[in-house]
């Protein structure tokens, strides 16, 4: 079952991908709307993929690569959703279908691998502690991708060249605040994930905090998001210098997510989440 | 006797800012260059128009080649730049396409901002001073009046005007792109001329509420605060000012910068980052340079608009197409009436001839007549008049319809020897 919804989704994804991208060359309101539904559908397979994971696993689906890769390319899209109700920003999507399908391609490249989860993975805790740190991951992406944006633009007006981007990206100020917006959101989930995260250690391990490395780098990039919040908020840092340093926030925040797991070791690790165990 | 036509010019494509700013930087340029054109040998008619986008020197001459000489030579003596370097930045037009270069000057095709009206106002005031000093005759008369009659039909029966109106309506455009919307954002102008009135009407219709004036004479920032409903202040407030606007346009005809690195530096920290445009409509520039360079600040000059300009270019294109050959028409129009000035000469011979002979007549006949009332005289000098008239009407309209033919002088030769009009 899960296969079936795994494959819809990524079809459907990569379909409004292509119209994205086509949209951003050819600026045709029908094709974004076409590629805008196909996105709905394909989150619309997600979501159900997601349910009949939790279902057959009794825990959240992020414990191997694979099901973690699809639940953050699900929470990237989520996090686009709420942007687009807000924003209404046709081109925010040409940026972020692509960003969310190349992780979901990465997904489909790996093998199932999930075999029967541990009692200490099935509680509500512990699903709550996931879904909103990814969530937060999701709206750390939209800050990145309107960093990026918001970088072309910045460049193609001080330097006055007015090429296809100057066009087709909406004003410096729009960019400036969905940055801060998605940073603004994704911190607060961030931080609620951290602290659910850590009350579900102390039920299952007895501590809040161990210094695991998955635990050591969510809370450098925790203290660097901080940072760039505070700055913001007290210096009044912005447009160019807090697109530069969302950027390199969002480079340790993946780092924290996919590096640390795969390289680190630590209990966070998929090794140690019984993935490989069960094979 | 030979007719050229010549116009010498520069615009903003072919002169870089920097050279322009050399011409367009004293105000009384016309007035002087007029007043050289007017003791040139070889110019009979002259015009000169300098605006900070271009300057066009156009003139009516006997000689060809010694005018050319003379007003490049004029104009590196206004602009104080050597020959060689002004040549290069140089166009020359003779004959029709002269004159179709400033149809299009006038039309606004040739302008940065295809379509924006104001030059066709800066031609109208040049022409005015060339009137003023006497040193526009029948031709240039001629030239100048088709050439504003070239410019209205292309605003009414082309779009050409509506998709883009000036270089403020690009400078607006630029500044949403910066700001996103313009409502409840403070501007700032800096010189009170026509250019910044201007600029700060679009600011005002895109929502802008607080505006700010300042003026190297108070009195007028006064007056143009007063049309704005803005809030005037001194040259000296413009520092303290910075710390609070976001839009800052200006246009003085200041020859230093008005704006540098050090006073923009200086108020970053306070204003907490927030963006702040420069718009310098100036030649010569008021806004330093390598203010761009600072983070969140943006400076555009006037060269730089052509940028945003260049971004509509494919909407007025078509637009385009049909007001050039709106100018086509209106050459053509021209060039046929100044093929008529050829045989001017003898229908003005064939007129007066009759009209002596008509003279002559009546005194030959008046004695003989008697004692008429007024009212019989005159009846009788309208009846010989018309004769007169209706005699040499069919042959005037053959000459004038011979008019760029190239048959057209031997029916003058003829026409000259039929009616005797040259004295042997």
């Amino acid at each position: 079952m899960a296969f079936l919804w795994f494959n819809l989704a990524l079809v459907f994804e990569l379909l409004a991908t292509g119209g994205f991208i086509v949209y951003l060359v050819k600026q045709h309101k029908w094709v974004f709307s076409c590629s805008y539904w196909l996105l709905v559908a394909g989150f619309f397979c997600h979501t159900i993929l997601l349910v009949c994971q939790y279902h057959s696993l009794g825990a959240v689906p992020i414990l191997g690569f694979k099901s973690a890769l699809s639940f953050f390319s699900w929470s990237i899209i989520f996090a686009y959703l709420i942007f687009q109700a807000k924003f209404k920003l046709r081109v925010l999507g040409s940026f972020i279908a692509p960003l969310a399908t190349f992780v979901m391609l990465i997904s489909s490249t790996m093998p199932w691998l999930e075999g029967p989860v541990g009692p200490q993975f099935k509680s509500i805790l512990l699903t709550v502690h996931i879904v909103v740190a990814f969530m937060g991951n999701g709206m750390f992406a939209v800050t990145f991708l309107a960093a990026i944006m918001y970088l072309l633009l910045e460049r193609s007006i001080k330097q006055k060249k007015f090429g296809s981007f100057y066009d087709r990206l909406p004003s410096l100020a729009t960019l400036d605040s969905i940055n801060y917006y998605s940073l603004v959101y994704g911190f607060i989930l961030l931080t609620l994930g951290m602290i659910t995260g850590s009350i579900y250690a102390q039920h299952i391990i007895g501590t809040y905090w161990q210094w695991d490395p998955k635990e050591v780098w969510s809370l450098i990039t925790w203290i660097s998001y901080a940072v760039l919040i505070h700055e913001r908020l007290v210096v009044g840092w912005r447009g160019r210098k807090a697109a530069i340093i969302s950027i390199i926030c969002f480079c340790i925040l993946i780092f924290s997510f996919m590096g640390v797991s795969l390289w680190l070791g630590g209990y966070h690790s998929f090794d140690s989440l019984g993935v490989r165990k069960a094979l | 006797m030979e007719i050229n036509i010549i116009n010498i010019g520069m615009n903003h494509e072919t002169a870089p800012v920097e050279l322009r700013e050399c011409l367009a930087s004293k105000p009384d340029t016309m007035v002087s260059a007029l007043a050289t054109m007017r003791d040139l040998p070889y110019i009979r008619e002259g015009f000169f128009l300098s605006t900070c986008n271009r300057v066009e020197a156009l003139a009516i001459a006997d000689d060809c080649d010694e005018a050319k000489k003379s007003l490049v030579a004029l104009m590196s003596g206004i602009g104080s730049i050597s020959k060689e370097n002004l040549i290069s930045s140089l166009y020359t037009h003779e004959g029709m396409a002269a004159v179709e270069h400033i149809f299009r000057v006038a039309s606004s095709l040739d302008s940065m901002v295809v379509g924006e009206p104001q030059i066709l106002g800066q031609i109208k005031d040049a022409y005015a001073e060339a009137s003023r000093q006497k040193i526009s005759g029948v031709i240039l008369n001629r030239l100048m009046h088709r050439a504003f009659h070239a410019a209205k039909r292309v605003r009414t029966e082309t779009g050409i005007s509506e998709a883009a109106v000036s270089i403020s309506y690009a400078a607006v455009e630029l500044a949403k792109k910066i700001f996103h919307e313009l409502v409840e954002k403070k501007v700032l102008l800096i010189g009170a001329g026509e250019m910044a009135e201007l600029s700060a009407r679009h600011l005002l219709s895109q929502g802008v509420r607080s505006m700010t004036v300042a003026n190297r004479t108070l009195e007028r920032a006064v007056q143009l605060a007063g049309l704005f409903s803005a809030s005037p202040v001194s040259f000296d407030e413009i520092t303290p000012q910075l710390n609070d606007v976001d839009i800052v346009v200006t246009s003085t005809a200041s020859q230093g910068y008005v704006i540098t690195l050090e006073q923009v530096k200086g108020c970053l920290r306070k204003r907490r980052n927030r963006p702040l445009f420069f718009i310098d409509i100036a030649v010569p520039r008021d806004v330093q340079p390598e203010v761009n360079q600072l983070d969140n600040v943006y400076v555009y000059d006037i060269d730089d608009l052509k940028g945003i300009i260049q971004l509509n270019m494919d909407q007025r294109r078509q637009e385009a197409v049909k007001a050039e050959r709106i100018v086509q028409e209106e050459v053509l129009k021209f060039e046929k009436w100044l093929k008529t000035l050829a045989a001017v000469p003898t229908i003005v011979s064939l007129r007066e001839k009759a009209e002596s002979i008509v003279q002559a007549e009546m005194k030959k006949s008046s004695s003989a007549l008697g004692n008429l009332t007024n009212h019989q005289r005159e009846t009788l000098e309208i009846m010989t008049r018309s004769i007169a008239e209706k005699l040499l009407s069919d042959p005037i309209s053959f000459l004038k319809k011979k008019a760029g033919r190239p048959t057209l002088n031997s029916y003058l030769d003829v026409t000259r020897r039929l009616f005797k009009l040259d004295k042997e």
